[in-house]
């Protein structure tokens, strides 16, 4: 078991490597033309352009590039040049807020979403199935920030009510309540898609469970229709929901809610992304794209192991 | 005359699919007696599975139609609610399936699932109730009980995960044992063991055995009396001497002609019965294995009933043929020497 | 001797009756025809595609209502023009400025319908350009990078899929770990990682040059962020089907490698393949609503759906029409292409429980 461990881990940590060698070849290799100019931004001066080139070693070898990118990543010496601000602290400034949007939707998405999916299986071929199962397509089909600029714009900025407060953050500590009123509109549009994905996903792997003769057996063993469900059904049925909500879950942690933090203008990591686009700024978009690719690294090792544990076939012996 | 059991009463059951209505079953009869095993032979779709599943209430759903009666000690069970039906399941009849892998769930270990079977019948504790399993387990030729009631099923080999399912099945002494083609899935050494050990347990626990197979070798061994059942319906039925020795059928002559045997000269070829079962959605008019028979004649285009003849008491079957010219031709058929049919 | 009276039975007399056979016997059928068969009852499912198709449709015909309806192209500015609407000549973009010593916004004018004869029948952006025109050249492009973008993915999903599944060993491996390594980015960040990095300059390499403006950038970047989400599952279907007979029995007949992945594997992977195909489309066409909407898709002034929402969100509150048309476009398209994919799946693998008449 332990080795099991050990060789995820390190797989993972080769990963995190390959992963920031990506980052260097996405920003630095990828485009051509003159790095020292684009990370300066659109305001650089020459001189700025010339100590860039130095300090990020355009000038020196490939390797030695990458050597030194690394070295600026990790010892939080990255810095936008457009904003003056150092990448590291203007990440960690914005976790509050993601941290905040990711745990609350993940909770009303895995919650809704499993409901959805057993109460759609069990009604399975009639109007009521098919009813959730459009409206779970509708949810799919629509965009987030859509759906987001919607709500603000009905629910929030006036159009029709005014019920939700205007987007931005409200921190925990400073007041629970608007903390939780404020994340309330960004946590249902984040949650409506997946909660049509996962429904479906889950109704799926019911109605197919349902077929295994494991569950037959089941059933002549004289079990009722609810242990049956709950012990032999849903059990099976669940493991691939929540090792996908494992990878979702830490793919929105890692700054893929930016679509929905922007839109409500909450400030956190996503959003810090979504800024720097929008301004051409590298930095940010580097850090925040490894900050990401991190999470979910270390989210799969741990999904990995949770699904081993739910699966004793999957257990190294 | 032992106490009756079963009774199963002109039994039908139907399907509505897509493509039209399956008459899985049509007018199936059959008693079963304590301490007697049942053996019923057929090829793949000729209903036998689904008259076992349904004696248990598991064909039940939104597209399936029964009619007839299938009468467990008094009570017809088609007609009893899911709820009753659940205190009948693994209670008063057990089963057991074609592929022990499958039909074991993967993530709980062997002795949790036996103790399910025994608590949802049985008012015992769960100490009690893992007593009972390692008991069972053992009784079922399972060596070190105690430790293996806690290994998972793909930790078990085939031979015994079908033991474990018997014990399972057993677990609350049920008055019946449904064993749906429990040795397909495995080696051929494992399945006369598993055969014996299901013969052993059936003295042990008094109880009746309904062992259903495509296999007639199977049943030679065990089974008291035979039913052979072509395209949803019993085609013959008889006790297992009559029906080796005299066998009624053509189409039995064909199972049996297909079984290779070292007291006869070897064939070029060994016989198969020549054509496939026919679509269970359209069905030929007359008798159902006309078809494929051989023998068949003018008289084939009208239905047979399942009639006792005067010379085989006791032994019923469903062909026109004379009982003479059967016996005259039988034996050339088994042998693979009669005419195929074109 | 008992014989029947009605005939003798005689060995021809077998034969001959076994001639007449006329019952029906069980018809083989290949999976094609049953999931074709499936698929034509439903009829949900087939007017999803119809509206598809329909949308698709409308789009093509971008430049023709934007000549015979509009009267005019999608990146024309009419910012300082006038329109008849109704008989009465209003201004394009109204002018803002400081009225009865209120500071008042310059405003577009709202969708006119039918009034102005075929002319902003949705309204006008901030830069006077018609929205209706946009709409449809920003759906030709939106799909066109929707579908050009799948087109490309799955096909080479499909071709990393059979080279790992079939040859294993250090092939498998190095193509694994590819997969791997892109699934760790989240796939919003990668694309905007990507787009971004080549809206700047462009792609300038082996030999290859693209511009930074072009369509080929987001199609691109799109159609590579997702191999890794097509490629993994089939690969794995690839790895199954390996396992099974008839493959082997094609290698011991001395069948190439070549032959072997596209006579034996794919053939049984393309069930796969076509359900994976339409829901990448719809996943494509909101990708890239989203890349656009956030500024590393197409780039000013080429209108797309997700563009549109982007550009109009600044208006929301005095004219909603310009975020919502986008958004709505979209919502249909994609909804259209689930469910139609949705059928499909179903068509190819049935597993729900349908209640029959009977």
């Amino acid at each position: 078991m332990l080795t099991f461990f050990a060789r995820r881990f390190v797989g993972a940590i080769l990963v995190c490597i390959a992963v920031t060698f990506i980052v260097f070849v996405i920003f630095i290799v990828v485009p051509g033309g003159d790095p020292a100019q684009r990370i300066g931004g659109k305001n650089a001066t020459p001189q700025l352009i010339v100590n860039i080139r130095h300090s990020w070693g355009f000038d020196r070898p490939f390797y030695y590039q990458y050597w030194l990118l690394m070295k600026k990543m990790f010892s939080g010496d990255l810095v936008s040049y457009t904003s003056q601000q150092n990448v590291i602290s203007q990440i960690v400034q914005g976790v509050p807020a993601t941290f905040s949007l990711t745990i609350g939707a993940g909770i009303i998405w895995l919650f809704f979403g499993i409901l959805v999916g057993v109460i759609s299986a069990m009604r399975a071929g009639r109007w009521s199935d098919r009813l959730i199962t459009v409206l779970a397509l509708i949810g799919i089909s629509m965009p987030v920030f859509w759906l987001g600029i919607i709500c603000r714009y009905y629910l929030a900025e006036g159009g029709i009510a005014t019920i939700f407060p205007d987007g931005e953050y409200v921190g925990l500590t400073e007041n629970p309540f608007q903390w939780f009123w404020h994340l309330f509109l960004p946590w249902i549009v984040l949650a409506v898609l997946f909660i049509g994905f996962y429904g479906r996903v889950l109704r799926g792997n019911i109605l197919d469970t349902i077929n295994e003769d494991y569950v037959r057996t089941a059933k002549s063993k004289g079990l009722s229709p609810r242990r049956i469900m709950r012990k032999h059904v849903l059990r099976t049925s669940l493991i691939p929901v929540i090792t996908l909500f494992g990878l979702d879950f830490a793919a929105v942690l890692g700054g893929g809610a930016i679509l929905t933090e922007t839109v409500f203008d909450l400030h956190g990591v996503g959003q810090y992304a979504a800024q720097s686009i929008n301004n051409f700024d590298l930095p940010p978009i580097m850090g925040v794209t490894m900050y990401g690719a991190f999470f979910i690294t270390i989210f799969s090792v741990l999904v990995d192991l949770f699904y081993a544990y739910l699966d004793p076939r999957i257990r190294p012996t | 005359m032992a106490e009756r059991l079963l009774e199963v009463d002109d039994l039908s059951v139907h399907f509505a699919t897509g493509d039209g209505i399956v008459h899985a079953v049509d007018g199936v009869s059959f008693e079963l007696e304590r301490g007697k095993v049942l053996g019923i032979v057929g090829e793949s779709g000729s209903g036998k599975s689904v008259t076992a599943m349904t004696i248990m209430g598991l064909t039940r759903d939104i597209n399936s139609r029964f009619s007839g009666a299938v009468n467990y000690q008094g009570r017809n069970l088609l007609e009893l609610s899911d709820a009753e039906m659940q205190s009948y399941r693994g209670n008063e009849i057990g089963m057991i399936f074609q592929d022990p892998m499958t039909s074991l769930n993967p993530v709980y270990r062997i002795g949790e699932q036996i103790v399910e079977a025994i608590q949802a019948h049985e008012k015992m504790d769960k100490r009690g109730a893992r007593r009972r399993a390692v008991e069972l387990l053992r009784q079922v030729g399972i060596p070190n009980p105690e430790q293996r009631v806690d290994d998972f099923p793909h930790q078990f080999s085939g031979g015994m995960r079908q033991r474990a399912m018997i014990a399972m099945a057993l677990s609350c002494n049920p008055a019946i044992l449904i064993a749906d083609e429990p040795t397909t899935a495995l080696d051929v050494t494992i399945q006369a063991q598993i055969i014996e050990l299901i013969s052993r347990l059936k003295d042990d626990f008094n109880s009746a055995v309904i062992m259903i197979t495509h296999d007639l070798g199977v049943v030679a061994d065990i089974a008291d009396e035979i039913i052979v059942m072509y395209a949803g319906r019993v085609v013959e039925r008889a006790d297992k001497r009559s029906l080796f020795y005299d066998p009624q059928m053509p189409y039995t002559w064909g199972l049996l002609g297909s079984i290779p045997r070292l007291d006869r000269p070897r064939p070029e070829r060994l016989h198969s019965i020549k054509g496939a079962p026919p679509s269970v959605i359209n069905m030929p008019p007359g008798c159902k294995f006309r078809p494929r028979c051989p023998h068949a004649f003018e008289k084939c285009m009208e239905e047979p009933e399942l009639e006792n003849r005067v010379e085989t008491p006791g032994h019923l079957d469903r062909c026109w043929l004379d009982v003479e010219v059967k016996r005259s031709v039988r034996d050339a058929t088994i042998a693979g020497e009669a005419p195929e049919a074109a | 001797m008992a014989q029947p009276a009605e005939s003798e039975f005689t060995l021809d007399t077998a034969a001959e009756l076994a001639a007449r056979d006329d019952s029906t016997v069980i018809r083989g059928r290949s999976p094609w025809y049953l999931a074709w068969r499936r698929l034509r009852r439903n009829y949900f499912a087939f007017a999803s595609l119809a509206l598809f198709i329909l949308i698709v449709l409308v789009c093509a015909f971008a430049p023709f209502y934007a000549n015979h309806v509009a009267h005019t192209g999608p990146n024309t500015q009419h910012v300082l023009d006038q329109v008849t609407v109704n008989g009465k000549k209003v201004d394009v973009v109204s002018a803002g400025g400081v009225i009865k010593g209120k500071l008042v916004p310059s405003i577009p004018i709202g969708p006119q319908w039918g009034a102005a004869g075929g002319k902003f029948v949705l309204g006008a952006d901030t830069l006077g350009r018609d929205v209706a025109v946009r709409l449809l050249y920003g759906g030709r492009n939106s799909l066109l990078v929707g579908i050009g973008s799948s087109a490309i993915c799955v096909f080479f999903a499909i071709i990393l899929a059979l080279l790992a599944g079939y040859f294993g060993g250090w092939i498998d491996f190095v193509i694994t770990r590819f997969f791997d390594l892109f699934y760790a980015f989240p796939v919003v960040l990668l694309g905007i990682a990507l787009g971004s990095a080549l809206a700047i300059n462009g792609f300038h390499h082996f030999g290859i040059n693209i511009q930074s403006g072009s369509l080929w950038i987001p199609l691109l970047v799109i159609s590579y962020v997702l191999i890794p989400y097509v490629g993994r599952p089939l690969r794995g279907q690839v790895l199954s089907l390996r396992e099974k007979e008839f493959v082997e029995a094609s290698i011991s007949q001395g069948a190439s490698p070549l032959r072997v992945m596209f006579s034996e594997l794919l053939p049984n992977i393309t069930s796969s393949v076509l359900v994976f195909f339409t829901l990448i489309i719809a996943n494509n066409i909101v990708l890239e609503a989203a890349l656009s909407f956030l500024g590393a898709g197409v780039q000013d002034p080429t209108p797309s759906w997700g563009k549109l929402i982007a550009d109009g969100q600044r208006l929301i509150v005095t004219r909603p029409m310009l975020a919502l048309a986008p958004g709505i476009a979209i919502v249909l398209t994609v909804l259209s292409l689930n469910i139609f994919g949705d059928g499909l799946r179903d068509a190819l693998d049935p597993r729900a429980k349908v209640r029959v008449e009977h």
